[in-house]
C-alpha cells in the first residue's frame, strides 16, 4: 500500500554503449537477441563496451566547464543532467537549490602520456623519487588534479546543474553505488530529504581503470562471452563498460504535489559485507534476497553480476535456487560499470515496472523467459571483489 | 530522568569515545598537551626527496610503522590507531563494535613505488601495456587492495567488527565532518544505537604535494616550517599539507547512559550546503558557507548567541580565511568580535580528509578541558579580518557549545555543532 513518505523514482539518466536515455535503453534492451557493442582491439587482449557518441553540449552548455573535466566527470555530469531533465527539475532553481545529492565515485584518470614517459625514464634511473619530482612538477597539467578527483563529479554537477542542497560522495566500487542509493532512500523515508539526485559513472576506456581490475587478474581475456558464460575462460571474467546511471529519488508526496510522472516505487534497499575469505558470500546473498522481501509469484531480477568468477557463480547459484526468479545479467550488454552498476540495475528495474513488461533473455543459454507483467523487479550488485547489495523496485 | 530526544524529537547523539593522531603525536593526551602549549607539528619533509619542489615542509605523520609504506597502508594505520583509542575509551568491545562504520579517506591510486616496481620487473613492450601484462600475473593481491576505494574500510570493518556495508566517503576537506554527520543521521533515523565515524588521511605523497602546489594552494615558507601555517594573518600564503586521523564513537544518549558509559559530549547539529560557483573558489558573497553554518545551528536548535567558540576551518589560504571571516561575521553579526575563534591548523596543518574529524575531536576536548587551543603564528594580523583568534596562547574558558567548520574544493561546506551537555 502506498504511503506519502514512499520513495519514488521520478527521473532516470542513463548512458552506456547502447545509447543514452531511458527510452533508447528500453527500445534496445526489449529487442530479443540484441548484440552488444564491443571494442576488442583498442585494449586487447581485453574487450570493453565503449561510450556511444555523445554531444556533451546538450547537458554541459559551457565549453569551459567541459574542459575542466576528464571524461569520467563529464560522463557523470551528463548522465546527471539527463536524470534532472527527465524529472523536470533541471533549470528549476527552487528544486535544484534544495536538492540533495549522493554520488558514487571512482576517479583517477591519470595522464597516460606523462606516466608512460616517467616509467620509460625509470628504466635508466635509480633516483626514481627525484625523477618523479622532476617530471611531475613540469609536465602535469595543473587542472588535471581536479578534473579526475573523486568528489569533483559532484562538484561539477553543482556547478553545471546547480544542485546545491547537499553534496556527498561515496567511494568503493559497487558498494559505493549500493550505499548511495540506500542512504538516499533512508533520508527520504525518514523525512530528512524530499528529493535526491543519486548515481554514478564509470569510464573504462583508460588503462588505469583496467589496471584497477587487473592487479588481481579480474578481467576476461580472449573472445567475448555473455556474463554467465565466462567461468573457465581465459582471465578473471569481468568485461567492463563505460556508462553512467543517475536517478532522481523523491518522496511520493513531493512528486505528487508537482504532478510528476512516477516510474516506480523504490522498496527495500539492502546491503552487506560478506567476509568472502571465510566463505560467507553464499549465505550473505541468500540473506539479502530474503531481506529484500521477495513477493510471491514470479520475479524478474536485473542482475549486476560482473562476470568475476567467484562472485558471479555464487550469485547465479543463489538466483537459480529460487524457481520463481528469472534473472537478466545486463553486463552481457553494457559491461561492468563499477560504481554505476547498482544505480544502473535499479534504473533498468524501474523501466521494466513502468513499461509493464519484462526484458527478453539477454543470454538464451543461461536465462529463462518471463511472460507476465512485472509488478516488482529485483536489482542486484554483488561486488566483483567485495560488498553486496539489492533493492526491490515496485510498480508506482 | 534524562531527556533522550532533541528539539525535533530525534534521538540525542552522544560522543562516548574520541581518538586522534596528528603530526603532534598519537593519542589525545600528547596531542592536547602540544596543542595547548602552542607547539607546531610542521617540519621539513624527509619521506621523499624535495628536489624541484616549491614546498618542502609538511605536517606528515612520520612516526608510525606504515609512514613510509604508501598512502593506503598509512591511511589504514592512522584510521585504525584513532579508532582503537576511541573504541577503547567508549568501553565497547574493540573486536565486535556492533554498529556501522563511516570512513572519510582520500581517493586512492596505485602508488608510484609500486608502479615503478611492477614496470621494471619486466622488459617487454612499454607503458600501460606492460603494466597490465605484469599485473595479471601477480600472485598476491596486496597491491590490488591498495587501489580499491573500499579496501581500507573493509579492513577496518574486519578489525573492529562493525556492522554491515561500511561507507567510504569523500567531500574533500570536509570529509571528516561528513563522516560524523552520516553517523549522527544513522542514529537519528533509528537505524543503529551506535556508529564509528573516522576521518583519516595519510596521502601526503610527492604527487599529492605537487598537485596542490600546481594549484598554488600551499605555503612556501620553507625556512621556518613551524611558522608556515598562519591562519588569519596578513602574510598567510597557503595551507600546509598534513596527515592525521580522528575518530568518534557516536551513540544515542539513551543507549550510552543505559550501559553506564561516560558521555564526553553531544553532537547536536550538522549542516551542509554545496557551492555552485567554482571548483576551488567560493561564491564571493559567502552564501553557501553562511547557509551551512545556519543549517548546523538550526539542526542543533541553537540561536546565533548560543555558540561559545568556533573551531575554524582556518586553512591559512588567502581565500579561505577571508571567506570564513565573511560568513561568520554575517551569521554572528557584531558579536563576532567577542567570540573566540581559533584554528588548530596553525599547529597541525591541513589534514585534508581527516580535518573535520580531527577538529571535532579537539572541539570536544576544548569543552571538556575548558581550555581553548590558540591560533599560533598570529604575529601580523590581517586588518581586514577582525576576529578574536585566541592569538598565540591558550585561553581558559568555559565552553558549552562549539561550531566546527569544514569547507572543501568542489563546493563542499559542512558544519558541526557540539555541546558539552545534553540541552
Amino acid at each position: 500500500m502506498s504511503s506519502p513518505h514512499d520513495v519514488v523514482i521520478t527521473g532516470i539518466g542513463l548512458v552506456s554503449s547502447l545509447g543514452e536515455g531511458p527510452d533508447a535503453h528500453w527500445q534496445k534492451l526489449a529487442q530479443p537477441g540484441l548484440k552488444p557493442v564491443l571494442e576488442a582491439a583498442r585494449f586487447a587482449p581485453y574487450t570493453v563496451h565503449p561510450l556511444p557518441e555523445i554531444d556533451w553540449n546538450l547537458q554541459i552548455a559551457k565549453r569551459g566547464d567541459q574542459r575542466q573535466m576528464e571524461t569520467w566527470q563529464r560522463l557523470g555530469t551528463y548522465a546527471a543532467g539527463l536524470a534532472l531533465d527527465d524529472a523536470g527539475i533541471k533549470g528549476n532553481d527552487e528544486l535544484c537549490t534544495t536538492m540533495d545529492m549522493v554520488v558514487a565515485a571512482g576517479g583517477g584518470e591519470r595522464d597516460e602520456a606523462v606516466d608512460a614517459a616517467i616509467l620509460a625514464a625509470s628504466e635508466s634511473r635509480n633516483d626514481r623519487d627525484v625523477l618523479l619530482n622532476e617530471k611531475l612538477t613540469t609536465e602535469l597539467r595543473p587542472t588535471l588534479f581536479l578534473a579526475q578527483l573523486s568528489n569533483l563529479l559532484a562538484g561539477n554537477i553543482s556547478i553545471v546543474h546547480k544542485v546545491t542542497g547537499s553534496s556527498r560522495t561515496f567511494m568503493g566500487e559497487e558498494g559505493a553505488g549500493v550505499a548511495a542509493v540506500e542512504t538516499a532512500a533512508a533520508r527520504i523515508r525518514s523525512g530528512q530529504s524530499t528529493h535526491i539526485l543519486v548515481g554514478g559513472a564509470f569510464q573504462t576506456e583508460h588503462s588505469d581503470m583496467l589496471l584497477g581490475y587487473e592487479l588481481a587478474g579480474y578481467l576476461h581475456r580472449g573472445p567475448w562471452k555473455p556474463v554467465w558464460q565466462r567461468q573457465g575462460a581465459e582471465g578473471g571474467g569481468v568485461v567492463s563498460g563505460s556508462g553512467g546511471a543517475f536517478l532522481v529519488l523523491e518522496q511520493r508526496k513531493h512528486a505528487a504535489s508537482r504532478g510528476r510522472k512516477i516510474y516506480a516505487e523504490l522498496g527495500p534497499v539492502v546491503s552487506g559485507r560478506a567476509r568472502r575469505s571465510r566463505g560467507e558470500l553464499d549465505a550473505e546473498i541468500a540473506a539479502l534476497l530474503k531481506r529484500a522481501a521477495m513477493p510471491g509469484g514470479e520475479l524478474l531480477a536485473m542482475s549486476g553480476a560482473s562476470g568475476a568468477h567467484a562472485a558471479t557463480s555464487a550469485e547465479k547459484a543463489a538466483l537459480d535456487a529460487v524457481e520463481a526468479i528469472a534473472s537478466r545479467g545486463f553486463s552481457t550488454l553494457t559491461g561492468h560499470m563499477k560504481e554505476a552498476q547498482f544505480p544502473f540495475a535499479v534504473a533498468l528495474a524501474a523501466l521494466a515496472v513502468d513499461r509493464k513488461a519484462a526484458y527478453p533473455v539477454f543470454d538464451a543459454a543461461a536465462e529463462k523467459p518471463f511472460a507476465g507483467i512485472p509488478a516488482s523487479v529485483l536489482a542486484t550488485a554483488i561486488g566483483y571483489h567485495q560488498f553486496e547489495g539489492m533493492a526491490l523496485v515496485n510498480a508506482a | 530522568m534524562a531527556k533522550f530526544r532533541d528539539h525535533m524529537g530525534r534521538p540525542i547523539v552522544a560522543v562516548t569515545g574520541i581518538g586522534v593522531v596528528t603530526s603532534l603525536g598519537v593519542g589525545k593526551s600528547d596531542n592536547w598537551a602540544a596543542l595547548t602549549s602552542g607547539k607546531s607539528g610542521i617540519h621539513p619533509i624527509t619521506r621523499f626527496p624535495v628536489d624541484h619542489l616549491n614546498t618542502r615542509i609538511s605536517g606528515m605523520v612520520d612516526f608510525l610503522p606504515s609512514s613510509s609504506k604508501g598512502a593506503s597502508l598509512l591511511t589504514y594505520e592512522l584510521a585504525e590507531t584513532a579508532a582503537r583509542e576511541a573504541v577503547a575509551e567508549s568501553g565497547l568491545d574493540s573486536g565486535d563494535f556492533g554498529g556501522p562504520l563511516f570512513l572519510a579517506s582520500p581517493p586512492v591510486e596505485l602508488d608510484w613505488h609500486e608502479r615503478f616496481a611492477l614496470y621494471n620487473s619486466d622488459k617487454q613492450d612499454s607503458g600501460a601495456e606492460r603494466l597490465l601484462r605484469v599485473a595479471r600475473r601477480l600472485k598476491e593481491t596486496d597491491v590490488f587492495e591498495t587501489t580499491q576505494f573500499g579496501s581500507i574500510a573493509d579492513r577496518l570493518a574486519d578489525r573492529f567488527g562493525t556492522r554491515g556495508l561500511p561507507i567510504t566517503l569523500s567531500t574533500a576537506c570536509a570529509s571528516g565532518a561528513t563522516a560524523i554527520q552520516l553517523g549522527v543521521e544513522a542514529i537519528r533515523r533509528g537505524e543503529c544505537d551506535r556508529a564509528l565515524s573516522v576521518g583519516a588521511d595519510g596521502s601526503a605523497t610527492a604527487e599529492a604535494l605537487i598537485r596542490f602546489s600546481l594549484l598554488s594552494a600551499l605555503s612556501t615558507h620553507n625556512d621556518n616550517p613551524e611558522k608556515a601555517s598562519k591562519p588569519f594573518s596578513k602574510d598567510r600564503d597557503g595551507f600546509v599539507l598534513a596527515e592525521g586521523s580522528g575518530a568518534l564513537v557516536l551513540e544515542s544518549l539513551e543507549a550510552a547512559l543505559a550501559r553506564g558509559a561516560s558521555v564526553l559530549g553531544i553532537l547536536s547539529g550538522c549542516g551542509e550546503k554545496a557551492d555552485d560557483f567554482h571548483r576551488t573558489r567560493s561564491k564571493p558573497d559567502g552564501s553557501p558557507a553562511i547557509a551551512a553554518v545556519r543549517a548546523a545551528l538550526a539542526d542543533a536548535g541553537l540561536g546565533e548567541d548560543e555558540i561559545d567558540y568556533v573551531n575554524a576551518h582556518g586553512t591559512s589560504t588567502p581565500e579561505n580565511d577571508k571567506m570564513e571571516h565573511l560568513s561568520l561575521s554575517t551569521v554572528f553579526g557584531e558579536r563576532i568580535g567577542a567570540m573566540p575563534i581559533s584554528s588548530n591548523k596553525s599547529m597541525i596543518g591541513h589534514t585534508l580528509s581527516a580535518a573535520g574529524a580531527v577538529e571535532a575531536a579537539f572541539s570536544l576536548m576544548t569543552m571538556r578541558e575548558s581550555v581553548i587551543p590558540p591560533t599560533i603564528n598570529y604575529d601580523n594580523p590581517d586588518p581586514a579580518i577582525v576576529l578574536d583568534v585566541v592569538p598565540n596562547r591558550k585561553r581558559d574558558a568555559q565552553v558549552r557549545t562549539v561550531l566546527s567548520n569544514s569547507f572543501g574544493f568542489g563546493g563542499q561546506n559542512t558544519c558541526l555543532v557540539m555541546a558539552r551537555e545534553p540541552v
